[in-house]
């Protein structure tokens, strides 16, 4: 069939075509930039609508956050807070690209090691702050950049060293205490291995976090004093690399055990093959529920000195939200209000940021473990992770030369030395 | 000459406007996939382009820095490394995955028992998702306790530690890209196949050549423009390689297997540079043109178009 047309149809219907393409593209423009209102409160004004993007609530604590909400919105009732809770592994990525399609949420949380990348970027908004004194000083700076508030710590978590009581039995050993060094990790680690059983002493992830955490225990330091270069080639960086790949193989289970695999290590303690395991207080809930797994935990062992990981989780209000002080007022009450701390210490959901430790006695009352004071010990010498604005590149470089120590295919100095050759480079 | 000129201006001029008409209406017919296409492909490619002159982290503001990105990338070792782990994959997988489906192809071709069973099942993993073709490959391949190594052991050959290992890791990926893709190829053979004139064949059987003779002279040659097909597809494919290695290795050990896809997602995701892994995809963009056009122009040599 020819097609036949007349020409002012034609350009009617080139036109109308046109109009669709521009009316798809706009809808594919993100709505970050409208000011978002909800149902109108009891006094007949529209609601003010507060997002807040998460990944800490995902896998069992969203009820908790939704508790959190509600004592939030029962207290300011012209606000809707709306949150979106993501897994930790997806969170980041999702993140960046809403900030950058500028479909980002009000309010968003941020871990400590990416704090510094979104302050600088200039993302954030500055969050007044009615009590700082309600805070754990310690955590409370470490949001803070150029002067600036620029985020509140939500909740902090660390590192201790859980222990299998009945593989310390077998083999007649005594359990470990706050004064133990590396040596008596070390000792007791191939006391309880036994290979042919698939009993392993020890687990510590090689990693960038265990790291720069046994670099401070030998007496190191990650980087130089103003941030600016990776001091990590130094005697006390190869006694820390030596201490985490010298085990693996010996003491430790390899790579090619299954080391690294998701869920390997949990699985591990929990099927009561593993004598010590250097993990987070995150796993207390996990941990409690198997059964006839006799356990407890112990402040990490030191070398010349005692320092534990502590990882703070903190929330941040966007600089191109709508709603700024809306929002700042949710990021403060989920940092600092009762209500929070008392849902986070019933729900043993990480720890609450406050400055007053006679607030976490309901915490230390439960059990298991029983040696839950080693948590607050911990606290007493601290290791906070080093930061720089190419986080990610530093962590994934370390880890990657340090899988190459453990695997044989780098000496442990030649593998530190390239190592702080490629941060340099990238942090320069 | 004025006659013929007045004859041959009437006929352009209704040509013209035949054609005007002809094109408002192929144009009307095309939009709804050239639409998706200007928002979803040309687009982000005109963005990408403008990305790759700037430094951008997704969060901050753009930076404008030219052409830097692209001399930067040209004179890291670490491009070459990574666009030569990506040969090195199309070298391992482009001879698996053709010849392999060529012998599939040609096998299932015949009157066999159960063909239409076997033609299904090598199709089978095609159609699987690559997340759990790459973790079961991943189980097979295990080091320790891997069915391959295992298999490997009873037999005292030595064991090697697959994606656990830089010398390894790429052979791993190459090996569940290509049991992934090899159905994919067979059914494109196998159509190309049924569509060689059994007549030719009989005619050459008459003549007295024997099979080996018949597949090689007369088959194969016939088979050129689903091979050619089947070889554009798959280098494509090969260059933009990524869910495979992205599940299994990670780019791992030591960046042994991290291809140019890979990096351009690390790039982007992980070490907020998108500028540097927009100029990447470009390069990557016209290193897939550049390889697609000398096999254009190659294919007048081998493929036999009827």
């Amino acid at each position: 069939m020819a097609l036949r047309m007349s020409k002012p149809f034609t350009v009617k219907l080139l036109a109308l075509s046109t109009l669709s393409v521009l009316a798809l593209s706009a809808c594919s423009q993100g709505s970050a930039t409208k000011q978002e209102t909800a149902a109108p409160s009891e006094g007949g004004d529209p609601k003010t609508v507060v997002r807040y993007m998460n990944f800490s609530a995902n896998g069992g604590n969203e009820e908790t956050l939704g508790a959190i909400e509600a004592a939030f919105e029962a207290a300011n009732s012209d606000i809707d807070v709306q949150i979106e809770t993501l897994p930790y592994d997806d969170y980041f990525t999702k993140l960046q690209t809403a900030v950058a399609g500028k479909t980002v949420s009000d309010a968003f949380e941020l871990n400590y090691e990416n704090f510094v990348t979104y302050a600088a970027s200039g993302a954030l908004a500055e969050i007044p702050v009615s009590n700082a004194a309600a805070y754990s000083p310690r955590v409370f700076e470490a949001f803070q950049h150029d002067g600036k508030q620029l985020g509140l710590p939500v909740s902090f978590s660390n590192v201790v060293l859980f222990y299998n009581k009945d593989l310390f039995d077998k083999a007649g050993l005594d359990y470990p205490t706050a004064d133990w060094t590396w040596q008596d990790e070390q000792k007791a680690a191939e006391a309880i291995t036994d290979k042919a059983a698939g009993v392993w002493g020890d687990y510590q992830p090689i990693s960038f976090h265990e790291f720069y955490k046994a670099l401070e225990q030998a007496g190191g330091s990650f980087l130089n004093e103003d941030g600016t270069a990776a001091t990590i080639a130094t005697p006390e960086g190869e006694a820390a690399a030596k201490w985490l790949v010298e085990k693996s193989g010996t003491s430790m289970p390899t790579e090619a055990d299954g080391a690294g695999t998701p869920d390997f290590d949990t699985n591990l303690f929990k099927e009561g093959k593993l004598g010590m395991w250097h993990s987070g207080i995150w796993m207390f809930g996990g941990l409690a529920e198997v059964e006839d797994l006799n356990w407890d935990i112990a402040v990490e062992p030191g070398d010349a000195q005692k320092a534990s990981a502590l990882f703070a989780n903190g929330a941040a209000v966007s600089a191109t939200s709508q709603n700024v002080e809306a929002a700042a007022k949710w990021v403060e009450f989920l940092t600092s209000s009762k209500e929070m701390v008392d849902l986070r210490l019933e729900k043993a959901w990480e720890l609450p940021p406050v400055a007053d430790d006679a607030l976490f006695a309901p915490y230390l009352e439960q059990t298991p473990p029983a040696n839950r004071q080693a948590v607050i010990d911990s606290l007493d010498a601290i290791a906070m992770p080093p930061v720089v604005v190419q986080q990610q590149e530093m962590q994934d470089i370390v880890g990657e030369e340090l899988s190459n120590a453990a695997a044989g295919r780098k000496d442990v100095a030649t593998a530190l030395k390239d190592a702080q050759e490629r941060i340099n480079n990238v942090i320069k | 000459m004025t006659s013929a000129a007045h004859t041959w201006e009437p006929i352009a001029t209704r040509k013209k406007k035949t054609d005007w008409k002809r094109y408002g209406w192929l144009a009307f017919f095309l939009l709804p996939s050239a639409i998706p296409l200007a928002i979803f492909v040309f687009r982000p490619m005109i963005s990408s382009l403008w990305i790759s002159l700037h430094e951008w982290n997704l969060i901050s503001d753009m930076k404008w820095v030219g052409l830097e990105n692209y001399s930067k990338l040209l004179s890291s070792d670490q491009t070459w490394d990574i666009i030569g782990h990506t040969l090195l994959y199309i070298a391992g997988y482009l001879p698996i995955v053709y010849f392999g489906g060529l012998a599939l192809a040609v096998l299932l071709n015949q009157k066999i028992y159960g063909r239409a069973f076997f033609r299904s099942a090598y199709f089978l993993p095609v159609i699987t998702s690559w997340v759990v073709v790459a973790l079961v490959w991943q189980w097979l391949l295990n080091p320790s306790n891997g069915l391959v190594n295992q298999v490997l052991g009873f037999l005292n050959l030595p064991q090697p530690g697959w994606w656990t290992d830089p010398v390894w890791a790429m052979p791993s990926v190459i090996l569940a890209s290509a049991w992934k893709d090899l159905g994919f190829v067979m059914v494109i053979l196998l159509a190309g196949l049924q569509a060689v004139p059994g007549d030719v064949l009989e005619a050459a059987k008459m003549d007295g050549t024997n099979a080996w003779q018949r597949f090689w002279r007369i088959t194969f040659p016939l088979l050129s423009p689903s091979s050619f097909f089947v070889i554009v597809i798959s280098l494509i494919n090969g260059f933009q390689v990524f869910d495979q290695v992205y599940m299994m290795t990670g780019g791992g050990p030591s960046g042994s297997s991290q291809v140019i896809v890979g990096q351009i997602y690390d790039l982007t995701f992980r070490y907020g540079r998108a500028g540097e892994a927009s100029a990447l995809s470009w390069i990557l963009f016209l290193l897939i043109m550049l390889v697609t056009a000398f096999q254009l122009v190659g294919q007048k040599r081998w493929v036999h178009n009827a």
